[in-house]
């Protein structure tokens, strides 16, 4: 029997009706992870005692009496940035090679409490800085579908465990596209929430008004599920919205006849790839068949989106980053002589080039005499973007676009790139500047413009569905009619 | 344009270590992504206020109460240094 392509709805049905363990289940998907990681280098950390007490208890539970929590007994991944108390917790940084969280982030409170069951943490670009794992002090992963290439990122190994199988789904988190990017690049389905819609606490921070922690999965219905389960109001991080939280999968619908659908013409940018955008243009006809009335919409202030997120989130990082002292946890250097050289040198050790280069960036925006030239007006252009999305939501219910201007490139390019990500992202970055709830879908594949690709077909191109803050039940929606009658969300690599 | 100066400037007051041989890579970097953002200089913003907070949310305040926390114990043992129950760092001077 074959577990690796079957959604988490599908499993629960196979445990629920005991046709395998949990324990079983477990192992099945560790032994994957033995057999097929030294290929995709997805994990940073494979927890498999961890993971097997949690099968057993999960099991335990199965076999009382009593419906099961949706994630009971289900293997997971998560990013390497969810603090797991007891399993090491890397931001695939050296600065914490070897930490060990005393506390558990609010998300992996909640899915143990559903009685998930973790098998390991996934690589990312160090602290989440970048959009191709490349920056990972752990080697980047590599994407199932072509191992010379990017899985994307910062959650590319999320991403790349889901779609090589070695998982049924994952944690992943989003600053500024990273989780549609490399969802869009691997061929899955991603869920980024709207702002404060997840709880950040005990996710390691990078930039505070964009982080939003979220999930990757097979399917759209699973990903209702488990906004469901990880959404809510936390006294532990004030950011998070006071809005009820809606029985996302139980009001899912599959009929979007009338739903008003816009396609922003400024999001087919100059330089995309042909068949990412034939791809898309495919999907927008496909919904519009199931009855979405389509219409062209105007954002003309998209293209301001990363110059915005260039001076926003390095600025954001080098505050959050500056937690790192060598006293408290992570890395301590053992060549300095004082107090001021622990800091200096235990950081300049211990942080990559990427994250080097955005404390020096946000460092020198928010230095007195360019804090009102850089950051207080990027904030104000921020405020622009906002607007105009919110007068664009007046006319329709959700967007429809490219979650990426290309499918995944050769592993290679990205690194001392410095604006490799703002230019990867540039179809992400306004929404998340906004706040806004978006899925990434597959919709097909494309050819890519660097090369040859391993078969015919091409690489996965992405869909994403925006919708306006808190919308996540439209989003969903268009996502879960358009898997109905549609398969691209079937399709696997062979690994 | 910046300079090698400047990035030494900017390393002391982020308190990181950049090697030598670094400096000149991250000067031109630095000035690569100010130039990328030089447009924004140009956008009207009268009359906008800056973004604070996405969702409107203010002043969000929980109900003070206490919590007792047993992990003391697990926390200290992250530090890469502790004596007699403190955390231990070099002398400032």
């Amino acid at each position: 029997m074959q577990f690796e392509h079957l959604s988490i709805t599908e499993l629960r049905k196979k445990l629920d009706a005991k046709e395998l363990s949990s324990v079983e289940l477990t192992k099945y998907f560790l032994s994957r992870i033995n057999e097929l990681d030294k290929k995709v280098n997805s994990f940073v950390t494979v927890c498999e005692n961890e993971a097997l007490n949690s099968a057993t208890k999960a099991d335990e539970f199965i076999n009382s009496p009593g419906e099961n929590p949706f994630l009971c007994g289900i293997p997971y991944a998560s990013k390497d940035l969810f603090c797991t108390k007891g399993v090491r917790t890397t931001a695939s940084s050296k600065i914490l090679d070897s930490y060990i969280p005393p506390h558990n982030a609010t998300v992996e409170k909640k899915i143990k409490e559903h009685y998930g069951v973790l098998v390991g943490k996934t690589n990312l670009d160090e602290f989440a800085h970048g959009s191709s794992t490349e920056t990972s002090a752990y080697g980047p992963s590599k994407n199932p579908w072509d191992l010379n290439r990017i899985p994307g990122g910062s959650s590319g190994g999320s991403t790349a465990a889901l779609a090589a199988g070695l998982v049924p789904w994952a944690t992943a988190t989003e600053t500024g596209g990273s989780i549609r990017q490399p969802a869009s690049l691997c061929g899955v389905s991603g869920w980024k929430p709207t702002y404060g819609r997840v709880s950040r606490y005990g996710v390691i921070a990078m930039g505070s008004s964009l982080d939003c922690p979220g999930a990757v999965a097979h399917t759209v219905e699973d990903l209702a599920h488990l906004a469901e389960i990880m959404s809510g109001q936390d006294e532990k991080d004030s950011t998070t919205g006071v809005q009820p939280v809606p029985q996302y999968s139980k009001n899912l619908s599959s009929n979007i006849s009338g739903l008003r659908i816009g396609v922003p013409k400024q999001y087919f940018v100059e330089g995309m790839e042909e068949d990412v955008k034939n791809r898309v243009m495919d999907a927008v006809k496909q919904l519009e068949k199931m009855g979405a009335k389509i219409s062209e919409v105007d954002l003309p202030n998209t293209r301001f989106g990363s110059l915005v997120y260039a001076i926003i989130c390095p600025s954001e990082v080098s505050s959050n980053l500056m937690r790192y002292d060598g006293i408290r946890y992570g890395h301590l250097s053992q060549q300095a002589k004082n107090l001021l050289e622990v800091y200096e040198k235990s950081r300049g050790e211990g942080f990559g080039s990427e994250a080097k280069r955005r404390i020096l960036t946000g460092t020198y925006v928010l230095t007195a005499g360019y804090y009102d030239a850089y950051y207080k007006k990027a904030q104000k252009v921020r405020r622009l973007i906002m607007n105009e999305f919110s007068e664009v939501f007046k006319n329709v219910d959700a967007l429809v676009c490219p979650s990426s201007p290309n499918v995944a490139v050769k592993i290679g390019g990205a690194k001392e790139n410095p604006l490799f990500g703002y230019i990867a992202d540039q179809l992400n970055i306004p929404s998340s500047l906004a706040g806004l709830p978006a899925i990434s879908m597959p919709c097909g594949f494309g050819m890519p413009s660097d090369g040859e690709a391993p078969s015919m077909d091409g690489l996965p191109v992405g869909l994403q569905v925006i919708g306006p803050q808190w919308g996540e039940q439209t989003v969903f929606n268009i996502g879960y009619a358009y898997q109905q009658e549609t398969d691209w969300h079937r399709k696997y690599p062979g690994v | 344009m910046l300079n090698i100066e400047e990035i030494k400037k900017l390393a002391k007051l982020a308190r990181i270590e950049i090697a030598e041989e670094d400096l000149e890579k991250f000067a031109s970097q630095l000035s690569s992504v100010l130039e990328y953002v030089e447009e924004l200089k140009n956008v009207n913003t009268e009359g906008l206020l800056e973004v604070d907070q996405v969702t409107g949310l203010v002043n969000i305040q929980r109900a003070d109460t206490v919590v007792v926390s047993d992990n003391r114990e697990e926390i200290f043992s992250q530090a890469p240094e502790m004596k007699d129950g403190y955390y231990k760092v070099k002398a400032i001077l």
